[in-house]
């Protein structure tokens, strides 16, 4: 029987709408906070809206630390962030002055944008993504695809070979990460029309 | 690159697409879920649904309305109608919405929007601002679909918001709803101006040129409209319809 994928609950924001994705792409997956799903699952989608210190409170509260650490650091798990589910990838945040779960040597900052009136904060809305390299994640995907953002606070990352995509507003920054099997996109590809579909049905396929 | 988010309004009566004028006239468009999947076919940047009556009614935008959007939209949906508490908020969400408009209550409670922003992230949080002239006060926001004043003058009421937490304003001109003739730019661009989240301009557009003036007059960060988008001209024969990207150049 092949492993299911798990879509972390862990209290914050919409895991609903990835999951309807999912269905329609006929992919068999679960959303649950137990520990022993995430355990026993294949991959692993990690979404999230909201507050990175209360997330981070959160997964220690249900126990999902150590779980997630094993699948994804020994077990190689695929996973894959989204939106905040790809901040807490990093090692720390500027949202509450927290660690994050340190996979990737990044940290997460808050834009600092000079054109107040052009580029509001949160950065919401479409934007193009261009593809900094080679990547199943990015197959059949177009350089320049649009995809959907809603986020104030955006990653720095210390190695630039883990970078993924990158997007301009006003300054440019990294809007996906790849480091093995990590996998992190700042942007929602549940609801980013063609482009975000395709993206999942990659994931699907690693 | 980025560019303005452009925005079908969509307005609901008794789970019926409707179309008004001033907030009055309610014309019966059609089916609501049908019009998800032609903006779904039409590559929609976003969608918002607000049930115009739940507020006046004392009752919640219906959630099984709300769940049929989600399974159909390929993009992301706000929804607003009658609500007035994070339950409210919760239930929305989990029918598969992204955000939530917030219209009456917020002028009612303006400390509701700080608890709800505190709970659910700023991004969630859309406050939409209703504005029409009163007499020999200028411009006020109004609440319950436009029926009732109250003495928040739009800008002050849009800081207000901003600094408890709402991630995004919707500014709508009441006297120009349904008008098509053009957005009321100096109300648009005096909110822009003044608050640092994204501001939504609605309210009047009646051709891809006054979306355009919106955005680079105005300073919107997002163009909604409802007739635009709904009736194939000012003759207003009923043609759900969305620009091509390419149409428009925010450059």
């Amino acid at each position: 029987m092949p492993q299911k994928l798990t879509i972390v609950d862990y209290g914050m924001g919409n895991l609903n709408s990835v999951k309807r994705v999912l269905d329609r792409m006929r992919v068999d997956s679960i959303i649950s906070s137990r520990p022993t799903d995430i355990a026993n699952s294949g991959k692993i989608i990690l979404p999230g809206v909201g507050h990175f210190g209360k997330a981070m409170h959160n997964l220690q509260e249900l126990n999902l630390l150590d779980v997630l650490h094993e699948a994804v650091r020994v077990a190689n798990k695929p996973i894959l962030g989204i939106c905040l589910g790809m901040q807490l990838m990093a090692k720390r945040s500027e949202e509450g002055n927290v660690e994050g779960l340190g996979w990737i040597d990044a940290e997460v900052i808050r834009f600092r944008v000079a054109d107040k009136l052009k580029y509001k904060i949160p950065h919401m809305g479409w934007n193009q993504v261009s593809i900094k390299k080679n990547s199943p994640l990015m197959e059949n995907i177009s350089g320049l695809s649009e995809f959907y953002f809603v986020h104030s606070y955006r990653l720095k990352v210390n190695d630039e070979s883990d970078i993924l995509n990158e997007t301009e507003y006003e300054e440019t920054f990294p809007s996906a990460i790849e480091r093995g099997n990590i996998f992190g996109v700042q942007y929602h590809p549940e609801k980013s029309h063609d482009a975000g579909i395709q993206l999942l049905k990659n994931f699907i396929k690693l | 690159m980025f560019r303005p988010r452009i925005i079908p309004v969509l307005l609901l009566k008794s789970l019926a697409l409707v179309k008004s004028v001033r907030f009055e006239k309610h014309r019966y468009i059609g089916d609501p879920i049908n019009a998800v999947r032609i903006f779904n076919d039409l590559k929609a940047d976003e969608l918002v649904f607000l049930d115009v009556e739940a507020s006046q009614k004392n009752r919640l935008i219906s959630l099984d309305f709300v769940r049929d959007v989600g399974e159909e939209a390929n993009m992301p949906f706000a929804v607003g109608g009658g609500i007035k508490t994070t339950e409210d908020i919760k239930a929305i969400l989990n029918a598969g919405a992204e955000k939530v408009v917030i219209s009456t209550y917020a002028a009612q409670n303006p400390d509701f929007i700080k608890e709800a922003s505190d709970f659910f992230g700023s991004s969630t949080i859309v406050v939409c601002i209703d504005v029409k002239n009163k007499l020999l006060k200028g411009r006020r926001t109004w609440i319950l679909s436009g029926s009732k004043s109250t003495a928040f003058n739009p800008v002050e009421f849009a800081q207000l918001m901003e600094k408890n937490g709402a991630g995004e304003l919707i500014i709508q001109s009441i006297e120009r709803d349904g008008a098509m003739e053009g957005y009321d730019i100096e109300l648009v661009k005096s909110v822009s101006t003044a608050v640092g989240v994204p501001v939504v301009a609605l309210g009047g557009a009646g051709s891809k040129e006054d979306l355009m003036e919106a955005y680079r007059i105005g300073h919107a960060n997002a163009l909604a409209a409802g007739s635009l988008f709904i009736y194939q001209s000012r003759n207003r024969g009923v043609l759900i319809n969305y620009p091509n990207k390419g149409e428009l150049n925010f450059d």
